[in-house]
């Protein structure tokens, strides 16, 4: 597909012409197409700011510490669901961080060949699974599950911690949500620390072997050091991801506005009251509340999206070390 | 600052290599990955505190062999080896054998420059923590810095990166940081042939204080560095028969009968260039 | 005990501990598939799939009029990133000078980590109110989700072409645009295809930002777009949030 041209000058100078128009077009249309994404983002933060105006003009930033949800009195706080956010978020990464780190380890130095490829695929299907299926999983056999065996069992043993009081007979609360999301983060930070493991040089590798090192004493000493910021950046991508989750965690939270200090009463997240309250929102002033919910959330969703760009982007120790 | 030797000289007036101690016995030893033999029956001593020389063209299992002698091969999916290599009279693959305790004694300086991107300090301080040598931390790490003609270089920047220094500094670290652990042997593969011929000799003249202490192999594709360095040297070719190509060990004798008067017709011809 | 030994016995410690940890995650998996086919198993035939759903509290009836929904729903979603996602990938790799390059980089990983449900409130902002929930709507909140997953995977696949290729087509003397479109795309087309089948799969699954957009149907097969279309994540969450269990067998089936 040449564009040869032939035989008379002005034959040449049209196709030139036509050439010129057509790569014109194409970097019009391209940069059109990337300014629309860039519009986008735009458009969704103001106009979320804009419609929680309302909400903001009354209560202001006092909205945040306020501890009452009540659409009759016309009163309404963040400060029960960010406390379910932050909770029910810190917990699954706590719980999901080792696990997955150690996935990704599993499948990057220690299983033999056939077996990676399956595992890992195994893994990346975890993350395939549509939340609304996990929630509902969550209500069925999650949820009971841990009311009758787990949690029992935590207080009764553990019970002097304040973290674990009473267990619930439904199992939903904010400790089924942590386990819900610590299963829904799992799959993207292995997936991402699996990777990153791999790409350490190998001539690291087989210098640290070859001093006499056994395997962990290597993972430990220039692996997990080599990947750090990479590993940080994908956790607080996982955070994020648990962050904003809505339906899993309205499915098995039970909703509540409650602060305390058991885990497992039911509650409610940022996300989950947005998406519990779907129908029922009835004044203009709780609309508005609820997007004042959804601007927060979107501030914490953005705030940890831009720091695992920051840390990828700048803080690789690996970079004078690659060929 | 080391003294400048006048190798060839040296040379010329050495009597002939003793039989020192045999610090590996190697025994009919064939290599693999998967089924292609890369080396076959190779049959040599090694001694101690002496510079062998492994030589010879491209592709012909050159650091396949080295890497048999401190089990690095193992980490290669597939690769199995038959025969015997006895270090210090114990067999090195008998079951029951730890590589990571052969690795400690037989230490290995490889063709690129590998520092792990930490600071020099810990660079060399990694190994002897790692391995439980935990007193007097700094002293190992001057002496082995100075075991490596850098610790003039490096004394006033142990805290910075060891990615800032210069690729032949870098080589030298690595090397201070393989005699750290202490170990009796030290495997070359190919350790100058990144470098510059500056950084080159530096790493040659190293080698001759090196040898006092510790036992040398050395893979070189440059003949007049095995020229320069290797009391003993071991001419590997290819063994081209049907469809396989296999390295095979030609002739291992001093250096400079092999250079000067080969027994071998192959041998001859590599080191007279006419081929490799 | 002596140094060597205790290296070597973390060391298998260590190993237990992730081998260990990647059985967990598979077995999380089966327990989660195992768990749910059973308890659907009882529920899916023909009918399920062919029928529209029964009125609350009555056996019987099937998921047809969601499937039809979210079949309409995600094709129109793809119709409208596709071309999108593309064009942006390309201007990234082709056109775009270094500094404007990354803050579109940027902003477009920015989107792929945006809660859903605050995509789901933004379409509903800008097209629901004052009007109605409407298919459009909803394909266009799963747009949003599909677009920077697909220009991703268009910029990797895009990436992969090699420069020789490039020059060879332009020292020939053909137009820019001419060897975007004639060269580097059709090379680049399986990978475009398995992104943009990735992110159709998402997207099917995606509950948050149909709730606001397209949540409230009726039980007959609906093929108005600009009325909500019934679909299978909505219609799977409205029930799990109720407690008939006639219904929750047919949950489970979707």
């Amino acid at each position: 597909m040449s564009a040869v041209p032939t035989s008379s000058p002005l034959q040449a100078r049209r196709h030139r012409l036509r050439g010129q128009l057509g790569d014109l077009a194409l970097h019009g249309l391209t940069l059109a197409a990337a300014l629309a994404c860039l519009v986008l983002v735009g458009a969704i933060v103001w106009k979320i700011l804009a419609l929680s105006g309302d909400a903001f003009d009354q209560f202001g930033f006092g909205f945040i510490t306020g501890r009452t949800w009540d659409p009759v009195k016309h009163v309404f706080g963040a400060l029960p669901f960010i406390y379910g956010t932050a909770v029910s978020s810190l917990l699954a990464v706590v719980l999901a961080t080792p696990l997955a780190i150690a996935i990704g380890l599993y499948l990057s130095e220690l299983a033999p060949r056939g077996v990676r490829g399956i595992v890992g695929s195994l893994v990346e299907l975890l993350a395939a699974i549509p939340s609304v299926v996990l929630g509902l999983w969550g209500i069925l056999v999650l949820g009971p599950f841990l009311a009758h065996h787990v949690e029992p069992w935590l207080h009764s043993s553990l019970g002097f911690i304040p973290l674990f009081g009473e267990p619930q007979q439904t199992g939903q609360g904010l400790f089924t949500a942590a386990v819900i999301l610590t299963i829904m983060i799992v799959p993207i930070v292995a997936s991402i620390s699996r990777e990153l493991f791999l790409g350490v040089p190998r001539e690291l590798e087989e210098g640290a072997l070859a001093l006499g090192a056994t395997r962990w004493e290597m993972v430990r000493g220039v692996i997990l050091p080599a990947t750090r910021s990479g590993v940080a950046a994908a956790v607080i991508l996982g955070l994020g991801r648990a962050v904003g989750e809505a339906i899993a965690v309205t499915q098995v939270i039970g909703g509540g506005t409650r602060i305390g200090w058991s885990l497992f009463p039911p509650a409610d997240t940022l996300a989950s009251k947005i998406a519990s309250s779907y129908q029922g929102a009835g004044s203009g002033l709780e609309i508005s509340s609820l997007m004042y919910l959804a601007a927060i959330l979107l501030v914490l969703g953005l705030i940890a999206n831009l720091v695992a760009q920051v840390i990828v982007r700048r803080f690789d120790p690996l970079r004078g070390a690659r060929s | 600052m080391t003294p400048v030797i006048d190798v060839a000289q040296a040379r010329k007036d050495a009597e002939p290599i003793e039989k020192n101690d045999v610090v590996f016995d190697i025994q009919k030893l064939t290599a693999s990955y998967g089924k292609q033999p890369a080396i076959s029956d190779v049959d040599l001593e090694i001694y101690r505190n002496v510079i062998t020389a492994v030589i010879g063209p491209s592709g012909c299992g050159k650091s396949t062999f080295i890497r048999c002698l401190n089990r690095m091969n193992d980490l290669v999916p597939g690769a199995r080896i038959e025969g015997k290599i006895l270090y210090q009279g114990d067999d090195l693959y008998a079951s029951g054998v730890d590589p990571v305790e052969v690795r400690r004694r037989i230490g290995m300086v490889f063709q690129k420059a590998n520092p792990f991107p930490k600071s020099i300090y810990d660079n060399v301080a990694w190994g002897p923590r790692v391995l439980g040598m935990r007193k007097d931390l700094d002293g190992r790490v001057e002496k082995a810095l100075r075991g490596a003609a850098l610790w003039d270089e490096v004394k006033d920047r142990l805290k910075k990166n060891a990615l800032s220094l210069s690729g032949g500094q870098q080589q030298r670290l690595c090397i201070a940081r393989a005699i750290a652990v202490e170990p009796d042997v030290l495997l070359l593969d190919e350790p100058a042939s990144a470098l510059d011929p500056i950084a080159t000799s530096a790493i040659e003249e190293l080698m001759h204080e090196l040898k006092r202490d510790y036992t040398l192999v050395i893979v070189t594709h440059n003949m007049q560095q095995a020229a320069r360095v290797a009391d003993m040297t071991a001419f590997f070719s290819l063994d081209v028969d049907e469809s396989r190509r296999t390295g095979v060990l030609v002739e291992y004798d001093g250096t400079a009968k092999i250079f000067t008067n080969p027994g071998d017709k192959r041998t001859e011809d590599y080191v007279t260039g006419r081929f490799g | 005990m002596s140094r060597y030994r205790r290296r070597r016995i973390v060391n298998r410690l260590m190993e237990v501990i992730a081998t260990v940890a990647a059985l967990v995650a598979v077995a999380v998996l089966a327990i989660v598939v195992v768990s749910v086919a059973k308890r659907a198993a009882g529920a899916i035939s023909w009918d399920f799939f062919t029928k529209p759903q029964a009125l609350f509290g009555q056996p019987g009836g099937g998921i047809a009029n969601a499937l039809v929904g979210t079949v309409l729903l995600v094709l129109m979603a793809g119709a409208m990133a596709l071309p999108v996602g593309v064009l942006t990938a390309i201007y990234l790799t082709e056109f775009a000078p270094r500094r404007v390059a990354v803050p579109i980089q940027v902003v477009i990983d920015v989107l792929a980590g945006l809660p859903t449900i605050v995509i789901g409130i933004f379409v509903y902002a800008l097209l629901v109110i004052g009007h109605t929930q409407s298919g459009i709507a909803g394909a266009f909140a799963l747009a949003i989700i599909m677009l920077p997953l697909i220009a991703r995977a268009t910029q990797e696949v895009l990436l992969l072409v090699p420069s020789t290729l490039r020059e060879a087509s332009l020292a020939l003397g053909v137009r820019r645009w001419r060897t975007v479109l004639g060269v580097i795309l059709p090379t680049s087309v399986g990978g475009i295809l398995t992104g943009t089948v990735l992110a159709v799969a998402r997207a099917a699954g995606e509950t948050a930002p149909l709730l606001f957009t397209s949540s409230i149907f009726a039980n007959t097969v609906q093929t108005d777009v600009t009325k909500p279309l019934p679909n299978i994540p909505v219609l799977i969450f409205t029930y799990s949030e109720q407690p008939d269990p006639a219904l929750h067998e047919q949950q489970r089936s979707s």
